[in-house]
């Protein structure tokens, strides 16, 4: 199938960006980043500069394969991510605008690739659990209900992708946040820290210079995991309950 | 005040000032309309008229009236604050526009739908609220009826405002920015308190969008009904 390409390109953080075309063939069963593999090695063979983009592992875990497709971030799917993505999902003779996530907090390093570096450093300030070192403790010595299991498991499902920043009018990592947030909380290994956790992971989500969450529930529909809203009603909740114990 | 700072320099505070404030002006806009629907027993505006002088006699309501200011006033700082905070987080704006694939537009029009509200607002405050508070000079009077009750004739004030079909279209404006705010803010205040669960979000939401179709109804058909002569 024909597609015509609209790319970002953007020499560094710095440059001022803009859109090139390009025309690429792609058959209907190649992923969406597979699709810009040709395109790169088009551009390669014309002596010019590859589209810089990020990927690792080309199955829906990393979180590393971030494009803003037409307006929406991992394309018009939903709970699919960039690399799950494919090309049967677009029509002969379409035009795709491929854009970066944009955000003061995530800027672009090159072309369609952004620097995340803003959530791992809410991670480091919060989103882990101490422990002791010493003999590795029986998983199965701490019992923890099957529901509270499950909710966990699915809070950790997040990829830390950064698309629900992307997609929030407001660049808010609330999502983001929330469901790191309510993994560690329903857990029993959370505990200790939970409430010190909260205020630290929000104080430095502000820092980060993310926008406040005004509940669009844009994120929770592009997110490829399908995080739902309800962990930043539980963020919400463990915040308020940590500041009035006056953390 | 060293615990509470976090609501006004917390993405998280400030979104509770706006839930907290937000909830209080649902409760005023209740009351306020269960009073304004008085106009259409259709009785020359007696009902009424003796509703507005209670809420403008009652001590409680008086003190209430001044929170209510401080919940409006708070409300609109800090709305205004986060809607133009909010706006400079995404300095380089994207090309593709997703439309509403992941979002109501009324959702992320709250700013604008709440600065429509506040220009109706002052204008509403104009017309009625400093004639029945502050008995200015160009309120129309007084009215006694049969039982030998003198009171202000507010309900006058209503006719002669809505003859006027320029204050009836922005009335009517008003009342719908009004019911969009509201059927966003409505359910999004609860989400903000943390009150988010498959059994009963599904309830809030349904009472939300209830109310915030009834209440600006009530209040959109009140001038239209006057300015026609229906209630007179
Ligand atoms: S919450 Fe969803 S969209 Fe946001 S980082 Fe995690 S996986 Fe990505
Ligand atoms: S490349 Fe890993 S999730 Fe897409």
């Amino acid at each position: 199938m024909n597609i015509n390409l609209k790319v970002w390109r953007q020499r560094n953080q710095n440059s001022e960006g803009r859109f090139e075309e390009y025309k690429v063939q792609a058959s209907p069963d190649m992923s969406f980043l597979e699709m810009f593999d040709v395109l790169n090695e088009q551009l390669i063979e014309d002596g010019k500069d590859p589209v810089a983009f990020d990927h690792d592992c080309r199955e829906g875990i990393c979180g590393m394969c971030s494009m803003v497709i037409n307006g929406r971030p991992h394309g018009p799917k939903q709970g699919v991510t960039t690399c799950q993505l494919h090309m049967r999902s677009f029509s002969e003779g379409d035009t795709i605008v491929v854009e970066p996530w944009r955000a003061n907090a995530f800027p672009v390093i090159k072309d369609l690739s952004v620097n995340r570096g803003a959530f791992d450093r809410i991670i480091a300030s919060g989103g882990y659990v101490s422990v002791n070192t010493g003999n590795a403790v029986d998983a199965n010595s701490i019992l923890i209900p099957k529901e509270v299991a499950d909710e966990a498991f699915e809070a950790a499902t997040c990829i830390g992708c950064g698309a629900c920043v992307s997609a929030c009018k407001n660049a808010s990592a609330m999502l983001f946040v929330g469901a790191k947030v309510t993994q560690l909380s329903m857990l029993p290994q959370g505990q200790p820290e939970r409430q010190a956790r909260v205020v630290a992971m929000v104080n430095q989500m502000d820092a980060e210079g993310f926008g406040a969450c005004t509940n669009t529930g844009a994120c929770a529909a592009e997110c490829p995991k399908q995080i739902p809203l309800s962990v930043i009603a539980n963020l919400n909740r463990e915040y308020y309950k940590a500041k009035l114990n006056g953390k | 005040m060293g615990v509470l700072s976090f609501l006004f320099s917390s993405s998280l505070g400030r979104k509770l000032v706006m839930a907290v404030t937000g909830i209080a002006l649902i409760a005023f806009l209740l009351v306020h309309c269960l009073i304004n629907a008085m106009v259409l027993l259709n009785d020359g505006g007696q009902t009424f008229n003796e509703a507005a002088r209670f809420m403008a006699e009652n001590p409680f309501i008086r003190i209430s009236e001044i929170l209510l200011f401080v919940g409006f006033l708070l409300h609109i700082a800090q709305g205004l604050y986060l809607t133009f905070d909010n706006r400079k987080r995404r300095a380089a704006k994207y090309t593709g526009n997703p439309g509403n694939a992941n979002s109501k537009w009324y959702s992320r029009s709250m700013g604008f739908l709440g600065t429509i509200i506040l220009i109706f607002l002052v204008l509403h405050l104009k017309h009625f609220w400093v004639v029945s508070r502050f008995h200015a000079p160009h309120a129309l009077g007084e009215i006694t009826y049969a039982n030998g009750d003198t009171m202000e004739n507010l309900f006058l004030e209503m006719a002669s405002v809505f003859t006027n079909p320029i204050a009836v279209v922005i009335y009517v404006l008003g009342c719908f920015s009004l019911a969009y705010h509201l059927l966003h803010g409505f359910s999004s205040a609860f989400q903000t308190f943390g009150v988010n669960h498959k059994s009963y979000t599904p309830i809030i939401a349904s009472v939300g969008a209830a109310f915030s179709i009834i209440v600006p109804l009530i209040f959109a058909i009140i001038p239209v009904v006057m300015h026609f002569g229906i209630i007179k």
